[in-house]
């Protein structure tokens, strides 16, 4: 069942279930870390709309920054405006930020340690029609590696502006990895968030396997544990949106309880959320683990839900992730 | 104007941050030789003369910020800083050892006073307009200044040009950059592995005020920069032309001692040089 205690979005199985884009989410969030800091400030591009930034643009037009299709130049830039004092974020698509930065990221952001936040839009095979060029299927990997660094991946809008706030007061660079679909809202204003503190959002007295997901694959994990009740085969699942820190408490207790594990991201399954959890298990608990997400390929044209139905990462394929695990 | 008293000491000091750039070079047996040598004037001129910053206050808010892009001459950054006072001069022969301040390319984690972390090439000018656009945010700009220094070499790196967009857009009159023009990088001459010329044009097609000086001349360089102050509208190239190697006339314009440091005996005839100003003097040293 739903975790009683996240205070759910008591509607997210219904049919008509409101969806949001988990980017607006982080749109929301830079007003609401603007208004509340008068040292955010926000770059952009040439994607001011479609990553977001146009709220605190129109709200904060003092405050925000257009650099023009030169991504490489936003990450050092903001790096010198945090050395003024200021909390930089910088927008665009996660293939660009940080796919084409990262060696600006690393050096002039992290090992440089200036607090920069780095919105990814447009992560995953959801990102559909624009094709594989744009969907960033490789960023929680490239971002995960660099130390100070951290990396979050939010379930839904809500938890995207949650964490957009949250990362202002981290005295460290953020990546906030972003997708463009509208996709379920799951939480409410009155589920807590804290960076690094994952979420036990589906509940059972014994679980057999325990699901971990990130993003808003989530939806889909949830909807896999609920028809898997029904098979009589009881799960627990985990909202790990921060992938690091990574939250080894909770993820060590749960393999414990389980024996099994799953992991769900839209992302290569080598170097990701699943791998982070792999190497944390594989530390203190050794369980026998399935890996849901793209299997070293690139992505492709098509509809949302074509795509996460033909690579694999839907309800049915998370549900027979689960009979496989339990096999094992 | 520099006064010719003022002029007489800065080429002492530098002459003596020459001398400790290799004494430091050959302490590490690593590192690079002709960038530092070349830039030793402009860095003098700097730390003695135009930048607005207290040692002993190393995190004055209002300081002039200087930004190393080509992290790689950092023997002469160093240097530079121990004789404003930063550290001991002493500290200077811990270049690249293991647990210094004074690491391999600037790193500001273990010497906090520096302004950035630097070694790749070509993100030093895109930090410099970070600090400019944030300087100017906070109504600052012409209470403080940015200095960014680059490397001719590193202009091949298309961040370069994307920062430079940018600060002729939004016409930074706090930021000044100074291009190391010496005309080697490692693989040969500038113009042979990636042409610049004509490098002057370039930054005044991205609406920079341009202007081109004999890098070793204390008198030029000071003017460049105060100059720079009274530009109102763009922000201010300064191209250096510069002697690779300068001071020590084997090492000159020779590209082969851009990142190699001198052996113990080519140290000792290179100090040996430096110490007697080219043969001009008996030094007091011998």
């Amino acid at each position: 069942m739903l975790n009683p205690e996240l205070r759910l979005n008591p509607k997210l199985f219904d049919a008509d279930v409101e969806k949001t884009a988990i980017r607006a989410g982080f749109g929301q969030g830079l007003v609401e870390a603007g208004t509340q800091n008068a040292n955010v400030v926000v770059l952009c591009g040439d994607l001011t709309e479609s990553a977001h930034a146009l709220e605190f643009k129109e709200k904060f037009p003092d405050r925000f920054v257009e650099l023009g299709v030169a991504e490489q130049n936003m990450a050092s830039v903001a790096s010198g405006m945090a050395a003024m004092g200021k909390i930089p974020f910088i927008t665009s698509y996660a293939m660009f930020s940080p796919g084409r930065n990262w060696e600006q990221i690393r050096t002039t952001i992290a090992y440089n340690d200036r607090h920069v936040k780095i919105g990814g839009s447009h992560a995953g095979v959801s990102v559909g029609p624009d094709g594989g060029t744009h969907q960033a299927t490789e960023d929680i990997a490239l971002t995960r590696v660099i130390p100070r660094m951290i990396v979050i991946c939010p379930c839904d809008a809500t938890e995207a502006c949650k964490a957009t706030v949250a990362s202002v007061s981290t005295e460290t660079p953020v990546y906030l990895r972003l997708a463009r679909n509208d996709t379920p809202i799951m939480t409410t204003p009155d589920t807590p968030f804290a960076i690094g503190k994952s979420q036990r959002v589906w509940i059972s007295e014994k679980p057999r396997v325990g699901i971990i997901a990130c993003g808003a694959l989530l939806y889909e994990a949830l909807l896999a544990a609920r028809a898997l009740e029904a098979e009589h085969i009881d799960c627990e699942v985990l909202n790990l949106s921060t992938i690091k820190p990574i939250d080894e408490e909770a993820i060590v207790k749960l393999a414990r309880a389980t024996g099994r594990l799953v992991t769900v991201e839209e992302h290569q399954i080598f170097a990701g959320m699943g791998s982070a959890v792999a190497e944390c298990v594989v530390k203190h608990s050794p369980v026998p683990m399935e890996f849901v997400g793209v299997h070293d390929r690139f992505g492709q044209s098509g509809t949302p839900e074509q795509l996460i139905e033909h690579y694999c990462m839907g309800h049915d394929s998370i549900a027979k992730a689960v009979h496989t695990v339990l096999r094992r | 104007m520099l006064t010719d008293e003022k002029r007489i000491e800065l080429e002492k000091t530098a002459n003596n941050i020459r001398e400790s750039i290799i004494e430091m070079l050959v302490a590490a047996g690593s590192g690079h030789t002709a960038g530092p040598l070349g830039m030793a004037d402009v860095l003098t001129v700097l730390y003695f003369h135009t930048l607005r910053q207290d040692p002993k206050n190393w995190e004055w808010p209002d300081r002039d910020r200087l930004v190393l892009s080509n992290g790689h001459i950092c023997p002469v950054l160093y240097a530079a800083m121990a004789y404003a006072g930063y550290f001991p001069i002493s500290e200077l022969k811990t270049l690249r050892k293991f647990g210094s301040r004074l690491q391999g390319h600037p790193h500001r984690e273990f010497l906090p006073a520096l302004e950035t972390s630097s070694g790749p090439l070509g993100s030093g000018l895109s930090q410099a307009v970070g600090m400019a656009i944030a300087d100017r945010m906070d109504d600052a700009a012409g209470k403080r200044r940015i200095v960014c220094l680059m490397s001719d070499g590193e202009l091949d790196e298309g961040q370069t040009w994307e920062a430079a967009m940018l600060a002729g857009k939004q016409g930074l009159r706090n930021l000044v950059a100074l291009v190391d023009r010496n005309n080697i990088q490692i693989d040969g001459f500038t113009e042979d592995i990636m042409p610049l010329e004509p490098l002057a044009d370039k930054w005044r097609a991205w609406n920079w005020h341009v202007l081109e000086i004999d890098g070793h001349n204390m008198q030029a360089i000071a003017a460049a920069f105060d100059e720079a102050l009274s530009i109102y509208e763009h922000p201010t190239m300064i191209i250096a032309h510069t002697i690779p190697g300068k001071g020590v006339k084997e090492f000159e314009r020779d590209y082969e001692w851009h990142g190699k440091p001198p052996k113990p005996d080519e140290a000792k005839m290179a100090l040996r040089e430096l110490r007697t100003l080219g043969g001009k003097i008996e030094s007091e040293h011998q």
